[in-house]
């Protein structure tokens, strides 16, 4: 094992895939000279050469649609796009063309492509750019939306959505890029759409994904103080969801809270309340808590945007408000 | 005052540039219409905001022009006709075409001008707003500030349609076409009364590209270690900001004293606009849901 940052266990995994398949190649805006927006790629573009490692112009739509046909005749393109938000100008290619192309050609063709894209916000860039759009893409049937929280699970899971014959997007909260964890020295695969028990515990189940699992380790560190035993449940993708391990978690506790750090109105945060509560009543001590990011456009002023994203206290409080506890 | 954590988030400056926005601005109507990309001090204080609540803004304070929750990417003011500062490349294209379109549907002489990147030229927008433009001959001026870059990418990397981007607008029926000398304020401020009046005089829309350069990064993130220092310098040589006053005093229309009053106003106007800043509180909690309206 070796301590590595999210980013570098990234960069680990796209080596390993360039290395491994000849058919992998990276494209997106200035992920070669320029070394990556967040640096992802950086040292890339002179280890694999222009071939493989390809500055994109900014157009979205275009490289994005080109990945797609790229990926339909058996390459295994990885774009980035610079922000989840900018996926936005490509979202037709997205959604009406890598997503329903194998189902409309009846099993005809494939999509091998890989959406690589930084999320989420907290560092005040302002409305247009602190926007995650995981949820919009996981109600798409066709997609599969992978959102890794640690080190070890980005490798892993990139290797697999890369190794994957579907449309995969690869949601990167940027407040992640520097934070550290272990992983293996050799080769390995996390499987998409097996969720992730990240801590045990008897009491309640705190289900997320991504940066919201530091937000719930957090909370379920500061649960213990007063006695009650957290266990937090990462789904690691969205779409296939693991609902099996949540359920079992979710029947063992008793209790079960949602953290979904993007609008709460009609987010993921709702589908999985909606469907614990359906799956598990009979087990529950009360409804199914939710945590949302507020629903509001993200602000540009620090105490603003601040107050809009969810915190470890308002879990606990939501905790407290619904189960007494 | 980026450096000292007082502005965050993504900051782009405009340092290189100064003679695009002063030039093509001064030559506006108070009722044209102006919509430009992030990097957009520059065109704010050309038109005439105020510098205080510029700052303001770039700190997050309420006496910002939009409360402080817009951001040195997103500065509006629609009391001077400035609808924005836009932060997705190409986004601005369509809104301009809609600003232009409310002139023409009310019959009024005003001009909406759009200012963009030739990095911004790679999007559909661009070419979907230009088309749409000349079709409906809306009075829009496209004003590309061509500094040669978006972010790392010089634009022969992302473009095979060589270094002139203007003889392109033609293509789409845009007949008044103009390249200029975006170093060069009084060359800008030329060729941009001759656009407007050519738009004016219902010819539809006109199109000036300005060769220039950013001599910092692309926003304060970047660490330019794409591109040679020499390149830079040479254009740093052409700084407006030294070569038009020294034609000025070259012509004597003004003396070394007058210059050095106007300087020390711009420096004292920038302190005063930092002890407003400072001075204005952080937005209230109740901001983060005013302007939710669903
Ligand atoms: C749709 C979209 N894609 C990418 C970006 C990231 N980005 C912001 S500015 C920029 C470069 C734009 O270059 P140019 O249009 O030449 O304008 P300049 O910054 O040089 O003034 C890029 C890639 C973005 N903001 N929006
Ligand atoms: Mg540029």
């Amino acid at each position: 094992m070796t301590e590595i940052t999210f980013r570098q266990a990234l960069q680990r995994g796209l080596r390993e895939a360039l290395d491994a398949d000849p058919n992998v190649f990276l494209m997106g805006e200035d992920i070669g000279k320029y070394d990556g927006a967040y640096a992802v790629t950086q040292g890339l573009l002179e280890k694999y050469g222009p071939d493989r490692v390809r500055d994109t112009p900014i157009s979205e739509a275009a490289f994005v649609g080109a990945g797609v046909g790229a990926a339909v005749a058996g390459l295994r393109p990885v774009v980035e796009l610079m922000s989840m938000s900018f996926s936005l100008v490509a979202s037709d290619q997205i959604v009406n063309m890598a997503a329903k192309i194998r189902y409309m050609s009846g099993g005809q063709l494939k999509v091998p492509l890989v959406l690589r894209a930084p999320t989420g916000g907290g560092v005040q860039l302002a409305a247009t750019h602190s926007q995650s759009f995981e949820n919009w893409y996981a109600s798409v049937p066709g997609l599969k939306v992978v959102t890794p929280s640690t080190p070890y699970d980005a490798l892993g899971l990139l290797r697999s959505s890369i190794e994957d014959d579907n449309p995969v997007v690869f949601a990167e909260n940027a407040l992640l890029y520097a934070t550290r964890g272990d992983v293996p020295d050799g080769e390995y695969l996390v499987p998409i759409g097996v969720a992730d028990v990240k801590r045990t515990g008897t009491d309640i189940t705190l289900v997320g994904w991504a940066h919201g699992i530091v937000t719930l380790m957090a909370a379920a560190e500061k649960l213990a103080e007063t006695g009650v035993s957290a266990e937090v449940v990462d789904l690691r993708s969205l779409r296939p969801l693991d609902m099996e391990t949540v359920i079992e978690s979710v029947e063992k506790t008793g209790r079960a809270l949602v953290l979904d750090e993007n609008w709460r109105t009609a987010g993921f945060g709702a589908e999985l309340a909606a469907e614990i509560g359906y799956r598990s009543s009979d087990y529950l001590d009360g409804p199914v808590a939710r945590v949302g990011g507020t629903d509001t456009p993200s602000p540009y002023s620090r105490p603003l945007e601040q107050l809009g994203i969810p915190q470890v206290a308002w879990v606990i409080d939501e905790i407290e408000k619904t189960y007494g506890i | 005052m980026y450096t000292r954590g007082q502005v965050r988030g993504f900051l782009h400056l405009y340092i290189g540039e100064e003679a695009i926005a002063v030039g093509a601005i001064s030559q506006l109507l108070p009722h044209d219409y102006i919509v430009t990309h992030y990097r957009d001090h520059g065109h704010a204080l050309a038109r005439g905001l105020d510098p205080n609540r510029v700052m303001a803004e770039l700190f997050g304070r309420i006496d910002g022009l939009s409360k402080g929750k817009g951001g040195s990417m997103h500065l509006f003011d629609t009391e001077k006709g400035f609808i924005g500062g836009h932060a997705i490349v190409g986004g601005q294209f369509p809104l301009a075409a809609g600003l232009a379109l409310s002139h023409q549907y009310r019959k009024s002489d005003g001009v909406c001008v759009v200012f963009f990147g030739d990095g911004s030229t790679n999007q559909g927008t661009y070419h979907e707003v230009m088309n749409l433009a000349a079709v409906w001959k809306l009075p829009i001026l496209f004003f590309l500030e061509n500094n040669l870059y978006g972010m790392g990418s010089r634009f022969d990397r992302v473009r095979a349609g060589g270094e002139d981007f203007y003889p392109g607008a033609a293509t789409y029926g845009i007949d008044h076409t103009a390249v200029v000398d975006g170093m060069d304020v009084m060359a800008v401020q030329e060729a941009t009364k001759l656009a407007l009046e050519s738009i004016r005089s219902g010819n539809g829309p006109a199109f000036i590209e300005a060769k220039t350069f950013r001599f910092q990064g692309h926003s304060m993130a970047d660490p330019v270690k794409y591109r040679d220092r020499l390149e830079t310098e040479a254009w740093e040589a052409r700084d407006p900001l030294n070569t038009f006053p020294r034609d000025l005093l070259d012509q004597n229309l003004f003396t070394e004293a007058e210059m050095e009053e106007i300087r020390s106003s711009v420096d004292a106007e920038v302190v005063v606009a930092i002890k407003f800043a400072e001075d204005s509180p952080f937005p209230p909690d109740e901001e983060l849901f005013t302007d939710i309206y669903a």
